[in-house]
This record gives structure tokens, C-alpha cells and sequence, in this order.
């Protein structure tokens, strides 16, 4: 369950920002979520129901999740092709020379804030 | 104003500054895509759902932060003293019962007497771990994260102090068991070594992802229990590698001994090249 500790930072990064350019509060938080991270978006959408109600910049920010496609380089098909998993194998040729070219974010996007 | 995104008013802040000047019609010819019309942009509180400018929308932060920034940025520090130090640091990672403090308690009994080293276990309670180091003779801290599942980079930060390890010395750092969580969390080591023992499924490479990928030594366990499991090592090196193909495997009993002099002689090495950066540190 890291994802608590991974929303706590969320938080954290918020509040920064909030004393940084001073907001009182924010309205929506966009994350940007890669299908190849760590994270398990329904998780972190729980964890951070709970964690953001900590903080009064956060109380009632609403979550936004933004899915990044998994993605690979097929060194034998030498193009990009489409993966949900790092031990996936390339959709075209079967092959497993693939090295990940997307889909491993974690960020925060950005904010609406008041 | 422009009417599509209220970009005259809503105000958008960046790390960087530009010039907000575009003209219409509506094009953005500056290299970064914050104007994008997501349609979750947007559609704010005003009424009818239309974004009024000027009428208290909430302005739009673009921030871009990795959300492991500050954990990866105290990792950094981390890394900085330990090769200030010629320490030579290794996280161990592995589900419960793989045989991590068996094999720590095995290695450092064999390496004690060779060069100084240190010890931090990770457990969510008891001292049981440091306390079986601390029976070696080496020094050991343990850290209990209570309800957490994993150590990080700040957990590190303060007990280094504590711990003191000495110049030009290895430390042990035996994370949590789990071979989830922790794959995200860099502490500042050299490197991360997924123990992995035979009376587990072969499959677990291929079942955790993330933490073979993050690895750069698999090392198979209990490789005296073979003749009794079905466990297919060859099969278990490939799923590996399918994950990671730089991960160096490495088979040893951490009961009987076998195998451990190739396991030895890689932290030696490696402690070995810590300690020379730290005496010639603008040749790294």
C-alpha cells in the first residue's frame, strides 16, 4: 500500500505549492498516472479521500486521473508498440527486446486552485 | 480574451517564463502544451458550466512534479555521503521469508573480519533482525515503520547518523519484506538486490515487475531445496530478464554455503570501487 505514502507526498507537493504561490485552496488535481507505475489508480484515489482531508488546502480538492499508455520500443520491429506490462512481449512479433519509452509517470500535472 | 480557453484571464503560472502574447485564431506555437483543451480543463463551477472569466475560476497551475521528487531528491543526498565515504550500500528486497536475514547474517559473518560494516533492518515491528546482526558483532539499527510497508530515503537520512558507518565500509540495508512496494523507493543505494528463494514460484519476476525491473542482482535462494521443488531455474532467469536485461542472477544457499565465494567476491568488488572513488573522487 504505498500508494498512502506516494499520496501523502501529493499532499505535501501541494502545500508547497500553495505557499509558493500563494492559494488558499485547491479545486482539482490533475496526476499523471503511467499504466507501467507503481501505482494502482483506484488506491491512490481511496488514499488520497482520506489523506487530503489533512490539510485544509487539500480538504476538498477533487482528484483527477490521467492514464499514460504503456508504451515500448521493439528493437526488432524497430518501432514503438503498445504494452500494459513490463513483462509483456511485443504485440507484433513476439519478440522480448523491448525497451519502455512511456507509461512510467507519476506527476502531478497541475492544479486549480482559488 | 479568447473564447475557447479564457486565456486572457485565467491566470497560468509556469516554472519557466514566457510571454503570453499569442494572436488569434487560436494557436499555440510555444513548445509546451498547456493550453490543450482537456475537456476536464475547464468545465469549472460557473454556471451552465461555462468558464467565465473573471468570475473567481480558480487559476490553473502547471506544476509537473514527480510525486517521488523528494523522496528521490533525499535518495541523491543519500548517495553523496555514502560515496563520500566510500560506502559501498546495498538495499535488499524480497517477499517475507526468502532468506534475507539468514543471508545477511551468513555474509557478514564471512566479511566481518575483512572491512568494516553496517547494518539497517527494516521491519514493521520487533528488533529481531538487528538484534541477530548485532549477535555477529556488527553494528545494526533496526527501523520499524510500523503500518509502513517499505523504508525511504528519509528513513536512511536519520538513521545514518545514528548508525555511523565507518569509511570505506559496506552497508547492508534489509528493506521490508515485500516485493511491491519498496521497488519505488530509492534510498540512495548502489545498487538493489531482489533475493528470490526456490520455494517460491519462478514466476515471481513475471508476477512483480517492477521490483526485477528495479533490481540490479537477482539473487536465488535455498538452491539446496531444488532436488525438492519444482522450480525452474532456467525459466526463472528468462522471466528476469524479460523484465530486466541487464540483471546479473546469482544462485547460493544462504544455509549451506554454496555458491556464497561468487556472492562475496561482488560485494568485495563492489566496496572495493566505492572506497577508490572516495580516494580519487574526480576520477568517478
Amino acid at each position: 500500500m504505498h500508494e498512502m505514502s506516494l499520496t501523502e507526498g501529493v499532499v505535501r507537493i501541494l502545500e508547497d505549492q500553495a505557499a509558493q504561490h500563494g492559494f488558499a485552496r485547491v479545486k482539482t488535481v490533475w496526476l499523471e498516472i503511467g499504466e507501467l507505475s507503481t501505482v494502482v489508480p483506484d488506491s491512490m484515489e481511496f488514499c488520497f479521500a482520506a489523506v487530503a482531508k489533512g490539510s485544509p488546502i487539500t480538504a476538498d480538492a477533487r482528484l483527477e486521473i490521467i492514464r499514460v499508455p504503456g508504451q515500448a520500443w521493439c528493437l526488432d520491429c524497430a518501432r514503438n508498440v503498445a504494452v500494459t506490462s513490463r513483462a509483456d512481449l511485443c504485440p507484433d512479433c513476439g519478440g522480448g527486446k523491448l525497451a519502455i519509452t512511456g507509461g512510467e509517470e507519476m506527476r502531478v500535472k497541475e492544479l486549480e486552485v482559488e | 480574451m479568447c473564447t475557447v480557453c479564457g486565456c486572457g484571464d485565467a491566470k497560468v503560472e509556469h516554472d519557466h517564463a514566457h510571454a503570453h502574447d499569442h494572436e488569434h485564431p487560436h494557436t499555440h506555437p510555444h513548445g509546451h502544451e498547456h493550453h490543450e483543451h482537456h475537456e476536464h480543463h475547464h468545465y469549472g463551477t460557473g454556471l451552465a458550466g461555462v468558464h467565465v472569466p473573471g468570475l473567481s475560476q480558480g487559476r490553473i497551475l502547471q506544476i509537473e512534479q514527480d510525486i517521488l521528487g523528494a523522496n528521490n531528491a533525499v535518495a541523491e543526498r543519500n548517495r553523496t555521503l555514502l560515496a563520500a565515504k566510500g560506502i559501498f550500500a546495498l538495499n535488499l528486497v524480497s517477499s517475507p521469508g526468502s532468506g534475507k536475514t539468514t543471508l545477511l547474517c551468513r555474509t557478514v559473518a564471512a566479511l566481518k573480519d575483512k572491512f568494516p560494516l553496517a547494518v539497517i533492518e527494516g521491519d514493521q515491528q520487533t528488533s529481531f533482525d538487528a538484534d541477530r546482526i548485532r549477535a555477529t558483532g556488527v553494528p545494526a539499527l533496526q527501523i520499524n515503520t510500523g503500518k509502513g510497508c517499505h523504508l525511504d530515503a528519509s528513513m536512511i537520512e536519520s538513521a545514518l547518523p545514528r548508525l555511523a558507518p565507518e569509511d570505506d565500509s559496506v552497508l547492508f540495508v534489509e528493506n521490508v519484506g515485500n516485493l511491491v512496494c519498496p521497488a519505488a523507493f530509492d534510498l540512495g543505494e548502489a545498487y538493489k538486490v531482489a533475493i528470490l528463494s526456490v520455494a517460491e514460484g519462478e514466476d515471481k519476476p513475471l508476477k512483480y515487475p517492477d521490483m526485477f525491473h528495479a533490481a540490479g542482482m537477482m539473487v536465488l535462494n535455498k538452491i539446496d531445496l531444488l532436488p525438492y521443488v519444482d522450480f525452474d531455474v532456467a525459466r526463472c532467469i528468462d522471466f528476469a530478464r524479460r523484465v530486466n536485461p541487464d540483471i546479473v542472477v546469482l544462485q547460493l544457499s544462504a544455509r549451506t554455503g554454496a555458491g556464497f565465494d561468487e556472492w562475496l567476491a561482488w560485494i568485495v568488488e563492489g566496496r572495493r570501487r566505492a572506497a577508490a572513488l572516495r580516494a580519487r573522487p574526480d576520477h568517478g
